[in-house]
């Protein structure tokens, strides 16, 4: 037994989290920057956050993550980060040459009460700053919300860019939220045929899957750039997917720039999908494409070819709130039953939204924000569930509990594909069915007695 | 920024390849790294002085952790059956969460933490309001759901600087407890300038809370405590083995699948071999000083260097019966890594390699790469100080810097009862004579070539322009550096936790490295990097069918 210490009975914690189902918030504003175009992520705090962020980026994305840090010591720590970060800034320049260094807090740059506005006007005052480049940061603090906040404040930060030049670009602005990068290509791609043109920002694809070639480039070919994220000011309106991680910008962007939006759900599975494509079409104005209605068809096909397979099996799922939103609903859309759902975010509003999808399921449902998989295996030992979803760290209660584990989420640090075979959308649909029934059916085959071992599933 | 190593390998002066390195810096960053960029002249005892232990500039891409890295995650990471709580926000304890591939064996007791995270996760209101009541809480918590034998506390960054007193919480904590040794490390990242500095925090509370708890005296003839060693991908487990065969009782490991008893014991062993000097040399000068036991550099990477070490170990006790064991095992192990060394031999002779890694570890590893033929043109530490480079002579004429001083020097004294000089003056003296080396570390560059370059702290920039412009066929240093590195169609092999793979030490690990070295510099997939149109785009017409 892995978790050997994980007893059945649960008593009530009040201060002390075991295996955490979130992180820290700089990480999530790191992945965001860097779906920037020619962006270099900055930490401002010591160095272990960014050492710690950057080798966790790199082991679930095997891609090489830049990023500096201010690199505080003592004296920094006591005196305020201004001169550090002064000095970041022209190194960086002068050293990397990125278009735009993106800056996020840490905690201790947050305790300290640093303020990023006012350095940032220090730096250009000073020259520091070379012409046609950029600085711009968020606030992350990590003792207030989880990754999950530091992305959305991160992107929330992106829409400063945006400019109003009174004369309207007709595109669409599209928010995707923390996907993996297949995933960002994929809303794209489904943008681009339903006859829509988009701006999507952060866009991590075509920089956490680039190609080996012998050839290292510091700053990727893809990213949002600069000049998009300008125009964003002009867009017709924003589609925010997912109320966590990308609600704050699109409202910001409507404050500031009158560029109306619409939150959704992060397009995972039949109907999220389905209400995505729709709102891509009104807003556009045009008939869906026959591809794209072939490519649900093609989804919903799978559905019932081997619905009696995801009849009322019951899943335990750990992530983050717009995925797990997403994702309850799609299995219960197709009549599997999550029984156990956490995630260590923060917010009560994911309590209710998930009580309200699963209302009429046929089993009890364990649902908590600000969560943890101590709690959840704890969940899973008073009632075993069928299959697991969510990170690499549930491998642990997968192998203790011989439960099948589909992997999906953040971190991902043993298996590979997650970037390049996107999850969302009807394409990225057919794929968690596919990965889904793959976990079922090899345990089916494993487990069944010899007499009723079938050749045709 | 985009570089490609397309260009062939030129004769490089090394002198021009600093100079390249240095170039593209302001100038106040190019002077600091100019001290740290050394020409090695392999001059016995002569070395130039290299600048180490020094802060990172910031806004540079560095390679370097934080001081609670050091401290959680490597010293106290290993240890299996304490429970390590993270007194901070989340983030700190998520990410020092099974990261390092310590392998761990939970024994007979069946105590093992090591799979769990735990963290106070503060919230705002406990950095504005203090965060100690939630810290009470915390520890409550954890000894009532496991009972452990002891709790210990970690502070992160914002811990210090809120003014939690974390040692008076553990202090009550284990007053109020009575069957749980809790304690805490002031480890917060800001403090020091790399790991190094939370090796020492960490290494001083358990010389101060846990060394000496434990007088039962272990059975065993050869006593040891192996110092320095974590247990990454199972080298310690490997150690152990030959160990076993050797007839050596391992009292305890520093600190790769250590137990709680280990480091309360390790007073009763009667000699001290140390492996990663950078991390744990101090250890073994205060348990010399306090307890009288003597200590010894040895190095379990490389099989010879692994012989050797058996050797010195043997010598130490000098019992014949004990240095013909000693033998014995060697001549059994070796036929097995001779034989796997001339497999791969004609494959990896005259390859080059550059290593950057750790405190110890790009110099250990030399010893594997000259067993294989390779020839290492650079290398440096990631967070050493000058001894490491240039040797233990250079000690007494360091300089104590601002960040040095804030890391507590532990003042240690002998024992009242339990001091016990191991060996007499007279035997110390005798032994000394004989060639046996106490309290001696050469450091890394007088094992290195003429003309080599030993860099200190190399960030991404220079790695990827000492790639560019030497081209070697390996490149060895931790996860961050890895994909820019393959990127540009060199193997690299993270000597951190080894990516995937080991036990790396000892004789059986001689040979998995061996074979994992040969797989990475002879893979065809560094010949896959042009598609056949890119290397021949010549057309001869349109729709013509050849
Ligand atoms: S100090 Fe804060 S920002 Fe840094 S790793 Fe810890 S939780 Fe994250
Ligand atoms: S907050 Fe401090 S202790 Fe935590 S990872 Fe960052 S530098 Fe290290």
């Amino acid at each position: 037994m892995l978790l050997r210490h994980t007893p059945k009975e649960i008593t009530e914690r009040k201060a002390l989290v075991i295996n955490p189902a979130k992180t820290c918030q700089p990480i999530g504003a790191m992945y965001a920057a860097l779906g920037i175009h020619g962006c270099l992520p900055h930490s401002h705090g010591a160095q272990g956050c960014c050492a710690y962020h950057r080798s966790a980026l790199t082991r679930h994305y095997k891609e090489p993550i830049s990023a500096s840090t201010s690199s505080f010591t003592e004296g920094a720590s006591v005196f305020g980060g201004h001169s550090n970060l002064l000095q970041a800034i022209n190194n960086i320049f002068t050293v990397y040459e990125p278009e735009v260094i993106a800056i996020h807090t840490t905690c201790l740059s947050e305790t300290i009460g640093d303020d990023l506005k006012q350095i940032r006007t220090k730096a250009q005052k000073e020259g520091k700053i070379p012409a046609g480049k950029y600085v711009f940061g968020a606030s992350t603090p990590s003792y207030v919300g989880s990754h999950v906040t530091g992305f959305s404040n991160m992107v929330k930060a992106m829409t400063e860019f945006a400019e109003s030049t009174g004369k309207k670009n007709g595109k669409v602005n599209i928010i995707p939220g923390w996907v993996e990068p297949a995933d960002m290509e994929e809303i794209k791609r489904m943008a681009k045929l339903t006859g829509v043109k988009s701006i999507l920002f952060p866009d991590t694809s075509g920089v956490l899957n680039t190609p080996l070639t012998g050839e290292y480039k510091m700053f990727p070919d893809g990213g949002t750039t600069v000049a998009e994220l300008k125009s964003t000011g002009d867009s017709v309106g924003t589609l925010a997917l997912g109320e966590w991680c990308s609600a704050d910008a699109a409202i910001e962007l409507d404050k500031k720039n009158k560029v109306p939006c619409k939150v959704l759900d992060m397009p995972f599975g039949l109907k999220a999908t389905d209400r995505f494509v729709d709102a891509l079409r009104k807003i556009a104005g045009v008939t869906v494409s026959d591809e794209l209605a072939l490519e649900r068809g093609q989804l919903v096909d799978m559905i019932s070819d081997m619905h009696e397979y995801f009849y009322h099996k019951k899943v335990a799922l750990v992530g983050d709130p717009d995925q797990l939103i997403a994702m309850t609903e799609f299995l219960v859309s197709i009549d599997i039953c999550p029984v156990h759902i956490i995630t260590g975010t923060p917010g009560k509003k994911f309590e209710k939204r998930i009580r309200e999808i699963t209302r009429d399921m046929p089993f009890e449902v364990n649902v908590k924000a600000k969560g943890d998989m101590f709690l959840l295996h704890q969940w899973i030992k008073n009632d075993p569930v069928d299959l697991l979803m969510g990170n690499t760290y549930c491998k642990y209660i997968a192998r203790d509990e011989d439960v099948p584990l589909v992997r999906w989420g953040f971190p991902i640090l043993d298996r590979q594909g997650h970037q390049y075979f996107p999850t969302v959308g009807y394409k990225g649909g057919l794929r968690l069915l596919e990965k889904i029934l793959a976990a079922l059916l090899d345990r089916k085959d494993r487990d069944d007695p010899e007499i009723k071992f079938e050749l045709i599933l | 920024m985009a570089t490609m190593t397309k260009k062939k390998l030129v004769q490089w002066d090394p002198a021009d390849v600093k100079a390249e390195l240095l170039s593209k810096y302001p100038p106040k960053v190019a002077r600091k790294r100019a001290k740290q960029i050394m020409i090695n002249e392999a001059l016995e005892n002569e070395t130039p002085e290299i600048t180490a232990n020094v802060r990172t500039t910031p806004g540079i891409i560095t390679m370097r952790g934080c001081t609670y890295a050091g401290c959680k995650g490597v010293i106290m990471g290993p240890t299996r059956d304490f429970v390590n709580i993270v007194h901070g926000p989340i983030g700190c304890s998520f990410y020092a969460w099974l990261t390092r591939r310590n392998q761990t064996d939970p024994g007979s007791d069946g105590e093992n933490y090591m799979p769990y995270c735990f963290s106070t996760d503060m919230q705002d209101s406990d950095i504005i309001f203090g965060g100690e009541k939630k810290l009470t809480q915390a520890i409550q918590e954890a000894y009532d759901q496991f009972h452990p034998k002891s709790i210990s506390i970690f502070a992160t960054c914002p811990v210090g600087l809120i003014g939690d007193d974390i040692h008076t919480v553990a202090k009550n904590m284990k007053e109020k407890f009575g069957d749980c040794n809790v304690f805490a490390f002031s480890c917060e990242g800001y403090k020091g300038v790399s790991q190094s500095a939370g090796h020492h925090i960490a290494n001083n509370q358990i010389f101060r809370h846990v060394v000496g708890e434990n007088n039962e005296e272990k059975p065993g003839k050869y006593k040891i405590n192996l110092l320095g060693e974590y247990n990454i991908g199972g080298d310690g487990f490997e150690i152990n083995r030959i160990f076993k065969k050797c007839g050596i009782t391992n009292i305890a490991t520093f600190s790769g699948n250590s137990t709680y008893d280990q480091f309360a014991s390790c007073h009763t062993a009667d000699l001290n071999v140390v492996m990663c000097h950078r991390s744990i040399n101090y250890v073994a000068d205060m348990l010399e000083t306090k307890y009288g036991i003597p200590w010894i550099k040895i190095n379990f990477i490389g099989s010879e260097a692994t012989a050797k070490s058996l050797r010195k170990i043997a010598e130490y006790f000098g019992d014949k019966e004990f240095i013909d064991r000693v033998e014995a095992v060697i001549t059994e192990e070796m036929p097995a890594v001779e034989a796997a060394r001339e497999e791969i031999l004609p494959r990896t002779e005259g390859k080059t390699a550059m290593l950057f890694v750790g405190g110890s570890r790009a110099h250990h590893y030399q010893e594997l790469f000259k067993e294989m033929g390779m020839k290492i043109i650079s290398a440096g530490y990631e967070f050493a100080h000058r001894d490491d480079y240039e040797g233990r002579q250079v000690l007494p004429h360091l300089k104590l810097d601002a960040d040095s001083r804030n890391i507590e020097e532990l003042k240690v004294t002998a024992d009242e009862t339990l001091y016990n000089p191991r060996k007499s003056p007279e035997e110390m003296k005798a032994m000394q004579e004989a060639g046996v080396k106490f309290k001696h570390y050469e450091g890394m560059a007088p094992d290195m070539d003429q003309g080599t370059l030993v860099i200190d702290d190399l960030n991404q920039y220079e790695a990827e322009k000492l790639v560019e412009l030497l081209k070697p066929d390996l490149f060895c240093a931790g996860i961050k550096e890895k994909y820019s590195i393959q990127k540009l169609g060199v193997p690299m092999k993270q000597l951190h936790s080894y990516d995937s793979g080991g036990p790396y030490a000892g004789f059986k690990g001689a040979i998995n490295f061996y074979h994992e070295i040969d797989r990475l510099v002879n893979s065809k997939v560094w010949s896959y990097m042009k598609a056949p149109w890119q290397e021949n785009p010549q057309l001869s017409a349109a729709y013509v069918w050849e």
